[in-house]
C-alpha cells in the first residue's frame, strides 16, 4: 500500500498519508468541515452526518469521520447538496432536541442558514430530568444521542459499561439497563461521560444547582446527605 | 393481547394475521380477532410464472423431506462442487454465470464470494439473510417453507467456496412455520451426512445454525443483522469495512439473501451457460416476484429477467382488480411508485435503472384508482418512523417529521412549503443516512412528489382517492 | 407536543435567560489546570470556578497521563476543600496536655483561636524549648505525601538544619518501603522505571498486590485497553478477585503473605525450561549462580502447597511473561506490607531480571505509588536516611555539599539515620521524641495497631499539626496550623511515573488558612531567631519556584525542572539539565548500581497466621470512592455513594459462619475489634476477609498487627488473624445502611 494518496478536495490536489480521513484531509486543504458526533478521543461512528461531503461518482455523500481519502478522490466539502442536507439535519435536530447549551451547534443553524422554525409545532423529546446520584444529573431532553457517553462508558475509556441505548428510532434514549438508577448500575461514577457531553445533557450537580440559581453554600450542602460525617469520637 | 405488526410477510394473502404463531390470510376486515383466531390457516401459496427454477417445489402444498430433495436432483450441486470443482472453480462458474444479489443491491455474487474467500483468517462464516422484512414481499419465506434443504444447498456452496466453516441462518421471527421447516431440514442434513464434518468424503466441514430475529426490520440489514447474531443491538455499522473482510464477529463474512443462495444450486448444476439462457445479458437467469395489492391473483411469480411489466401484471397475476390501475409501488415500501406509463418497461436491473424504479427485493404492489396514495403514504412513512434504529440523525429524526408531515398531507392540513419539506428531509435521509433502511425510507415519498405534486399542495383537500 | 421557543445563545459570558424556567447558563469566571490531589497517578484537572466555587472538573484530552479521563475523586470529590469542618484559623489547645495524658480533642469547643502570630510563637516556643533542653533526637516530623515537593523539601530542611534530626519520614514507609527497600539493594534507585502508560505497548503485564481500577483508576482503564484493544496479557497474582481479574489471561489467587514461593516458583520454571535471557543476566546483573540454587526447593509444586495457587497456573504464568517480547510488573502494596515486604519485592524483581524485561520501553519494574506526591515527599529527603535526591545522610561529602547549601556550618548537619516513621512514635518517651510536628499525616489511623499508637501519641510533650481538618492525629495536637488545600496554593507534585506537573491556585485562600511552604518560611524564620544561629539558611522565598530552584541545585534528578518547562505537560525525572526532555523509562544501559543483584530470598510465613481462635486472615486496603484515613473523602459528597464501612467476606465463608450480606458483624484481632456490616461477595477469598482502611467508626488499623520488616520497617498490614462475631444494630457506629453498588 503506498504511503500517501493524492486527491482533489474543493478543486484543490492535496497529498495525504494512506488512512487519513476525509476530514483531516479537509482541514489540512483548508476546508472546516462541520461536526456534532465527532470526538477526536472517542470512536468515530457517522452518527450525525452533518459532516458529510460530496464525492465524486459515490451513489450518496460521504461522512467525511469516517470515510478515508483514496487516490484519485474527488470531494466537494460544501455545495449545494452537502449544503441541503447539513442545513436539514440541522433543522431536524432543532425540532427535536433542546440544543440550547450547545453553542457550537447553534454557529452551525446560523452558518447553514438553517430555519430554526422550519419544523413548526412538532414532536420533541422532553423526557423529565433524572437526579438519581450527587455527582452528576441526567437532562435528556438535551441528549442529542452522539454515543460519546455511552462509549467512553465502554471500550473508549472507562470499561464499565454502565450505559447503553433503550428504546429504537426517534425513541431512542440513553439509559442502564432496565432503567435502573446509576447507584444500582455498574456505574463508578467516573464521570468519563459528563466531560464530553457537548450539549449539557450529562453536568456535574453542582453546576446544574447553580443554573438553578442557588447559592454556592447551598450548592455544596445540596450535594451531601445530612448528618452522616459525624466521625467516631473515643 | 392483539398487537398491530408492520410486515407479517403475507402479502400475498393480505388482511393477514398471526395467531399464536400461526398465520392467517385473507381474514375479514372488522371481524374481532378471538374470531380471527378461529379462522382456517393461510392457504398455500400461489406460485407461478414463466419459469420454474427456483420455484419448482413450491407451491405444492408440501415440503420435501431430503430423501425427495435428493431423489429430485437436491445436493447435486454440492457433491459436483466438492467432487469436481475446487472452491476457485465455484467462484469461477459464479462469476460466469453474472448472478447479483437478489436482495436489492444488486452487487455481483460471485465478486462477493471471491473477496471472502481472498480475505485473510482461517475463521470465516456464511451468513442467509431471511429476515425478509420488507412490506410486499414473501418470496424467500415461501422459498424457505416449500424448499428448504435448496436454502441450506446454497449456503454449503458458499461455504465450500469461501472456505468457511460454518453458517448462520437468520429468519425473522415473523416467519415461525418456515424456522420450524428450516430446522427440520437442517437435523435431516446433517442426520444425512450434507452438513457436519468431512462431507461427502473430503475434508470440507460445515455447520449451520438457525437464528431467529426479534421483529426488527432493521435487522434485515446486514451489518445490523451480524450485530444481532452476535447478541447485540441490532444497529448498522459503518461500511468500510465490508462483510466480505471484516463481518459477522470481526471474520471475513458472505451475506446473502435467500434466492440469490438459491440460485447457486442451479448455476452449479446446470452451469453458467445454461443459466445464462434465460433472462438478459445484463440481468441473466429468472427473477421472483410478489405480486400483491389489487390483483385478480396475488401471489408469487418466476419469470426471466425482460418481462415487461404489463405481462407480469396482466399475464400472470390477472390485471388490477376492483378498478383501474393508479399505481405500482415498486420494490416494497423502501421503493418507489409507478404508473400506466410504465407497464412496458422490461423488468432487468438496466432498465428499471433507467427509468428511475428500483427492483429492490421485487416487490410489486398494486393500487387502483379507488385508493388513497396520501392515505398509502402515510402509512409507509409510519412504518418507516416506527422501524428506524435511531443510530443516525437524518433517519431517526426524518423518519418521523416525514410521518408527522405525511399524516397532516392525508387529513388534508397540508402547509405550504411541505412539498419542499418533505424533499428536503427525503434527499437529506437519502444522501446523507448510515444505511439502507434512510437511505430509502423517502424514495415512495420523493417519487409520489414526482409523479403527483398536487398531492401535497396546501390548499389539497382530503380527497376520497387520486384520480390520475 | 409545545411549540418550541426561541433559544437564545450563551451571550459573551453574560448568564442570559433560557428557557421558560428561568434557568442561567453558568459561565466559569476562570478555568484553572492543576493536578489532582488524591493518587500517584496525577492527573489533570481543569478547574472551572464562578465566584470561587469549583463548580465543575474537566481534563485535557491531551495530556500524556491521563488523556481527559478521571475518576470520581479526581471529577467530583474535590467539595472537601468547601467543608464547614475544615479549620481555618489557627488554634491552640485550652487545656495544656502533659505528656503521658494527651487527649484528643475533636470538638472546636476544645480549642481557642489564636492569631497568625499567636501560634507560630507558641510552635516555635514549645520547639525550641524541648530542643534546648533535650537535643536533637526529641524532635520528629512526618512529612507529606499530599503536600507539594516544596513544601516538603522546606520541612525537612527546617528540621535538619535548625533540629539537626534526621527523624524526618512520611507515609511512604507504610506503603512503599519494603519495595524501596529491595530496590535500593538490587538496583539503587527506588522509583517505576517505566511510564504506567506504556502498558498498552507490553505484550504481557503482571499486576500483583494492587488493585488498580480502583486505587489507580486511570492507570487501570490504560491496563484495560492494553487487554481489549492492544492484545496484551494480564497475568493477576492477588488473592483477591479485584477487577482486572474480568481482563485477567491468568489469575494466581494466591493466600496473602505467600508472593515468596509464588515468584520463586515462576522463577524456577524460567530456569529449569531454559527461559532465561541469558544475555541480559549475563550483562547486567550478579550473582546468578547463587541465586539459582536458592530456587531449587520452590518447585511449583512446592508453591501450590504454600500458597494454594495450581501449580499449573505457576507454571503457565511464567511462560507467559517469560516469552513475551516486552514485559511488565506492576506492584502495589500486597507485595511491600508484609513482615517479608522486601523479600517479596525482591522475588518480582528476580523475574525481571531473568528475562530481561527491564530498561526498555513497556518492561520494568513498578511498583505503583499511592499518594499524589509520595514520589516526590521521597525525591524531597522526606526520608530518616536521605537529603534529597536520596543522598545518604550518613555520608560525608553529601553533609557538606548540604551544609554549604544551607548556610550550616561545618559538621553542624546530623550524620546519623533517622527514625521511621513507625520508630519515631514506639520512641516517644522521655530520653526519646518528645516534640512531633505532623503536615497533613494522619497515624492515628494509617499506623497499624491504633491502640498502640494512641499510647505513643499520649506520650508526646508536644505535638503541631499542620492540616486542613482536625483529625484523628490533629486531635491530639497543643497546636493546629491551618494550611491551605491544594486548590488555594502553588506548587509541584510528582507522581507515580516520575512525572513533575504544576499545582496551581484556582482559588482564594478560606479564611485565614496559608499555603504550607508560607507557614514553614514564617516558622523557619522564627524557631532560627530563637535558636540564634549566627547565618541564615534561608527562608525568604517570593514563590515555591524559587524553593525548586534551590534543591535543583544538588538535586541532579530535578536539575533541568523549572515551571516554566512543566507548564502543561510536566517532566519526568530524572532531568539532569535545562534542555533535558525528561525520562520515560530508566536502566537503558545500566543500573545505579552498575550491575543488579540477585539476592536469594526464602519463604517466611506471616507474622500472625490464623489459628482456632481466630480462623480469618485479614487483609486491607482501599476502596474506589476513599482516601487512606478519610480526611478528604468522608467530608465529600464521595461518602454518599459509599457511607459506612464494610468487611468483605466470602460466600463460603458466610454460609460457614451464618451470616448474610449487610448483617451486624464484630472483627477482631489479638489488638482490638471493630463492628461494621457484611458484604458478602466472591471478590474475597475464602479464608481472608478484606477490610478498607478509610473508616475511623471501624478502624481496620486497630486490628492490624504492627509486626515490621526487619529491613524496611514497614508493617504488615496485609495479613493478620481475626475472628468474626455477630453483633447487633444497635452496636454499629452509624446506623447507615450500605449502598448497594453495581459494580464490584
Amino acid at each position: 500500500m503506498p504511503a500517501t494518496v493524492t486527491l482533489e478536495i474543493d478543486g484543490q490536489p492535496i497529498t495525504v498519508p494512506t488512512g487519513t480521513t476525509l476530514l483531516n484531509a479537509a482541514a489540512l486543504a483548508g476546508a472546516m468541515v462541520p461536526t456534532i458526533c465527532y470526538h477526536e478521543h472517542c470512536t468515530a461512528n457517522a452518527l450525525c452526518r452533518l459532516c458529510v461531503v460530496e464525492v465524486e461518482g459515490a451513489r450518496v455523500l460521504a461522512p467525511a469521520c469516517v470515510a478515508t481519502a483514496a487516490e484519485g478522490m474527488r470531494v466537494h466539502t460544501r455545495n449545494e447538496r452537502v449544503e441541503r442536507s447539513r442545513r436539514t439535519i440541522l433543522e431536524l435536530l432543532h425540532s427535536a432536541t433542546d440544543i440550547s447549551e450547545a453553542p457550537e451547534i447553534q454557529l452551525q443553524l446560523d452558518d447553514y442558514h438553517a430555519n430554526r422554525e422550519r419544523f413548526g409545532n412538532c414532536e420533541q423529546r422532553e423526557p423529565e430530568i433524572i437526579d438519581d446520584n450527587p455527582m452528576f444529573i441526567r437532562d435528556y431532553s438535551k441528549c442529542i444521542l452522539c454515543w460519546r457517553c455511552v462509549q467512553v462508558c465502554a471500550a473508549d475509556a472507562q470499561f464499565t459499561y454502565a450505559i447503553n441505548f433503550s428504546g429504537r428510532g426517534f425513541e431512542t434514549s440513553i439509559s442502564t439497563f432496565f432503567e435502573q438508577s446509576l447507584t444500582e448500575s455498574s456505574c463508578v461514577f467516573c464521570g468519563q461521560c459528563v466531560g464530553v457531553c457537548p450539549t449539557g445533557a450529562l453536568k456535574p450537580k453542582r453546576e446544574w444547582l447553580l443554573e438553578q440559581g442557588q447559592a454556592p453554600a447551598d450548592v455544596l450542602a445540596a450535594t451531601r446527605g445530612p448528618g452522616k460525617k459525624q466521625r467516631a469520637r473515643k | 393481547m392483539v398487537e398491530r405488526s408492520p410486515c407479517l410477510g403475507l402479502c400475498d394473502q393480505a388482511p393477514a394475521a398471526m395467531v399464536n404463531d400461526q398465520a392467517l390470510g385473507s381474514i375479514p376486515v372488522g371481524v374481532p380477532a378471538a374470531v380471527i383466531a378461529s379462522k382456517s390457516l393461510a392457504k398455500p401459496a400461489v406460485v407461478g410464472g414463466s419459469l420454474r427454477h427456483l420455484t419448482r417445489r413450491c407451491g405444492t402444498g408440501t415440503t420435501p423431506v431430503l430423501a425427495t430433495y435428493v431423489a429430485d436432483g437436491g445436493y447435486s450441486a454440492l457433491t459436483k462442487a466438492i467432487q469436481q470443482l475446487t472452491p476457485a472453480g465455484v467462484i469461477a462458474e459464479l462469476k460466469a454465470s453474472g448472478l447479483v444479489g437478489r436482495g436489492g443491491a444488486a452487487f455481483p455474487t460471485g465478486v462477493k464470494w471471491e473477496s471472502a474467500a481472498n480475505a485473510s483468517g482461517a475463521e470465516k462464516y456464511i451468513v442467509c439473510n431471511a429476515d425478509e422484512s420488507e412490506p410486499g414481499t414473501f418470496k424467500d419465506r415461501i422459498l424457505m417453507e416449500d424448499d428448504p434443504h435448496a436454502v441450506l444447498e446454497g449456503m454449503l456452496l458458499a461455504g465450500y467456496a469461501c472456505g468457511a466453516q460454518r453458517g448462520y441462518l437468520y429468519v425473522r421471527a415473523e416467519y415461525p412455520h418456515a424456522q420450524q421447516r428450516l430446522a427440520a431440514a437442517i437435523a435431516e442434513a446433517y442426520a444425512g451426512g450434507y452438513l457436519g464434518s468431512n462431507l461427502l468424503g473430503s475434508k470440507f466441514c460445515f455447520e449451520i445454525e438457525l437464528r431467529s430475529g426479534a421483529g426488527a426490520y432493521i435487522c434485515g440489514e446486514e451489518t445490523a443483522l451480524f450485530e444481532s447474531i452476535e447478541g447485540k443491538r441490532g444497529f448498522p455499522r459503518v461500511k468500510p469495512p465490508f462483510p466480505t473482510t471484516a463481518g459477522l464477529f470481526g471474520k471475513p463474512t458472505v451475506v446473502n439473501n435467500v434466492e440469490t443462495l438459491c440460485n447457486v444450486p442451479l448455476i452449479i448444476s446446470a452451469g453458467a451457460a445454461a443459466y445464462r439462457q434465460h433472462g438478459t445479458e445484463k440481468s441473466p437467469g429468472s427473477k421472483l416476484f410478489c405480486l400483491s395489492g389489487d390483483v385478480a391473483r396475488p401471489g408469487l411469480y418466476e419469470v426471466p429477467f425482460g418481462v415487461t411489466l404489463r405481462t407480469i401484471l396482466d399475464e400472470m397475476a390477472g390485471g388490477v382488480s376492483g378498478g383501474t390501475l393508479q399505481a405500482v409501488l415498486f420494490g416494497g415500501a423502501a421503493g418507489a411508485f409507478a404508473t400506466a406509463a410504465h407497464l412496458d418497461v422490461r423488468m432487468t436491473f438496466e432498465d428499471l435503472r433507467k427509468a428511475d424504479l428500483p427492483l429492490g427485493s421485487g416487490v410489486v404492489m398494486v393500487f387502483n384508482h379507488t385508493r388513497n396514495l396520501r392515505t398509502v403514504l402515510e402509512g409507509l412513512a409510519h412504518f418507516f418512523a416506527e422501524e428506524s434504529c435511531g443510530k443516525c440523525y437524518p433517519c431517526q429524526l426524518g423518519t418521523v417529521r416525514q410521518h408527522e408531515i405525511l399524516t397532516r398531507v392525508a387529513a388534508g392540513h397540508a402547509r405550504a412549503g411541505d412539498s419542499q419539506l418533505l424533499s428536503d428531509v427525503g434527499w437529506t435521509m437519502l444522501d446523507a443516512s448510515l444505511c439502507g433502511l434512510g437511505q430509502t425510507a423517502a424514495t415512495a415519498t420523493l417519487s409520489a412528489i414526482k409523479l403527483w405534486p398536487e398531492l401535497f399542495a396546501a390548499n389539497g383537500k382530503a380527497q376520497p382517492a387520486h384520480t390520475p | 407536543m409545545s411549540t418550541p421557543q426561541p433559544r437564545p445563545l450563551p451571550n459573551g459570558g453574560q448568564p442570559v435567560q433560557r428557557e421558560p424556567q428561568g434557568n442561567l447558563i453558568v459561565t466559569a469566571d476562570r478555568t484553572v489546570s492543576t493536578t489532582c490531589p488524591y493518587c500517584g497517578v496525577g492527573c489533570n484537572l481543569q478547574l472551572h470556578i464562578k465566584d470561587e466555587l469549583i463548580y465543575k472538573v474537566t481534563s485535557d484530552f491531551e495530556h500524556p497521563v491521563n488523556q481527559g479521563n478521571l475518576c470520581v475523586k479526581g471529577r467530583f470529590g474535590y467539595d472537601f476543600i468547601y467543608s464547614n469542618k475544615r479549620v481555618t484559623t489557627p488554634l491552640i489547645r485550652k487545656q495544656t496536655q502533659a505528656a503521658g495524658a494527651r487527649t484528643q480533642a475533636f470538638d472546636r469547643s476544645e480549642w481557642r483561636e489564636a492569631s497568625w502570630e499567636e501560634a507560630l510563637e507558641y510552635t516555635t516556643d514549645r520547639l525550641v524549648e524541648i530542643y534546648q533542653r533535650d537535643g536533637e533526637h526529641a524532635m520528629a516530623v512526618y512529612c507529606c505525601a499530599k503536600a507539594t515537593n516544596e513544601d516538603n523539601y522546606l520541612l525537612q530542611k527546617i528540621y535538619r538544619a535548625l533540629f539537626r534530626t534526621n527523624n524526618v519520614d512520611h507515609c511512604t514507609r507504610l506503603c512503599h518501603a519494603g519495595s524501596v527497600t529491595a530496590l535500593l539493594k538490587s538496583i539503587n534507585s527506588a522509583a517505576m522505571s517505566n511510564t504506567a502508560a506504556e502498558v498498552i505497548d507490553s505484550d504481557c503485564f503482571i499486576i500483583t498486590g494492587s488493585n488498580p481500577s480502583e486505587n489507580h483508576p486511570i492507570i487501570g482503564l490504560q491496563m484495560k485497553a492494553a487487554v481489549e484493544k492492544y492484545g496484551s496479557k494480564l497475568i493477576v497474582i492477588d488473592p483477591r478477585k479485584i477487577e482486572m481479574c474480568d481482563f485477567a489471561a491468568l489469575w494466581l489467587p494466591l493466600k496473602p503473605g505467600t508472593n515468596v514461593p509464588v515468584f520463586n516458583a515462576m522463577a524456577h520454571v524460567i530456569v529449569n525450561e531454559g527461559l532465561v535471557n541469558r544475555e541480559f543476566v549475563e550483562a547486567r546483573t550478579t550473582g546468578y549462580a547463587d541465586y539459582v540454587k536458592t530456587l531449587d526447593k520452590f518447585t511449583p509444586g512446592y508453591a501450590e502447597e504454600i500458597s494454594g495457587v495450581d501449580r499449573n497456573l505457576i507454571i503457565e504464568a511464567a511462560r507467559m511473561y517469560a516469552r513475551a517480547q516486552r514485559g511488565m510488573i506492576f506492584w502495589g502494596m500486597g507485595i511491600s506490607q508484609l513482615s517479608h515486604g522486601t523479600a517479596s519485592s525482591l522475588g518480582l524483581i528476580h523475574l525481571a531480571f531473568l528475562t530481561g524485561h527491564v530498561g526498555r520501553k513497556a518492561t520494568g519494574l513498578n511498583p505503583l505509588r499511592g499518594q499524589n506526591n509520595v514520589q516526590g515527599a521521597s525525591d524531597m529527603g522526606a526520608m530518616p536516611f536521605f537529603y534529597p535526591g536520596y543522598q545518604w545522610v550518613d555520608d560525608e561529602t553529601n553533609a557538606q555539599n548540604w551544609e554549604q547549601l544551607w548556610n550550616v556550618e561545618p559538621g553542624g548537619l546530623n550524620r546519623k539515620r533517622g527514625l521511621t516513621t513507625t520508630e519515631i512514635l514506639t520512641h516517644a518517651h522521655p530520653g526519646g521524641v518528645r516534640a512531633l510536628h505532623i503536615m497533613g499525616e494522619n497515624p492515628m489511623m494509617s499506623e497499624p495497631n491504633l491502640n498502640e499508637t494512641r499510647k505513643h501519641m499520649q506520650q508526646l510533650e508536644f505535638i503541631v499539626a499542620q492540616d486542613l481538618f482536625i483529625n484523628e492525629s490533629g486531635a491530639f495536637a497543643d497546636v493546629f496550623l491551618p494550611a491551605t488545600s491544594w486548590a488555594e496554593k502553588e506548587g509541584t507534585v510528582t507522581n507515580t511515573d516520575r512525572r513533575v506537573q504544576r499545582v496551581r491556585q484556582a482559588i482564594a485562600p478560606r479564611g485565614q488558612s496559608r499555603p504550607d511552604w508560607e507557614i514553614l518560611c514564617d516558622l523557619a524564620q522564627r524557631i532560627e531567631a530563637r535558636l540564634g544561629r549566627p547565618n541564615s539558611a534561608h527562608w525568604t522565598y517570593n514563590s515555591p519556584a524559587e524553593i525548586m530552584a534551590e534543591f535543583g541545585k544538588l538535586d541532579i534528578n530535578y536539575a533541568g525542572v523549572t515551571y516554566e518547562r512543566i507548564e502543561r505537560h510536566g517532566l519526568q525525572t530524572p532531568v539532569p539539565h535545562n534542555t533535558h526532555p525528561g525520562t520515560p523509562f530508566l536502566f537503558a544501559k545500566d543500573f545505579p548500581s552498575g550491575r543488579g543483584k540477585f539476592i536469594p530470598v526464602d519463604y517466611v510465613p506471616i507474622m500472625e497466621p490464623p489459628d482456632e481462635e481466630y480462623p480469618f486472615i485479614l487483609t486491607t486496603g482501599r476502596v474506589l470512592e476513599h482516601w487512606h484515613g478519610g480526611s478528604m473523602t468522608r467530608n465529600s459528597a464521595l461518602n454518599e455513594i459509599y457511607p459506612a464501612p464494610v468487611v468483605e467476606i466470602h460466600p463460603v465463608d458466610a454460609a460457614w459462619a451464618n451470616f448474610t450480606d449487610g448483617q451486624p458483624v464484630r472483627v477482631s484481632s489479638r489488638r482490638g475489634s471493630v463492628i461494621l456490616r457484611t458484604r458478602v461477595t466472591e471478590k474475597a477469598r475464602a479464608g481472608v476477609i478484606f477490610m478498607a482502611m478509610h473508616f475511623a467508626e471501624a478502624a481496620a488499623n486497630l486490628l492490624t498487627n504492627d509486626a515490621l520488616d526487619p529491613q524496611a520497617k514497614i508493617p504488615e498490614y496485609k495479613a493478620c488473624a481475626v475472628k468474626i462475631e455477630p453483633a447487633a444494630e444497635q452496636d454499629l457506629p452509624h446506623p447507615d445502611v450500605t449502598t448497594e453498588r453495581g459494580r464490584w
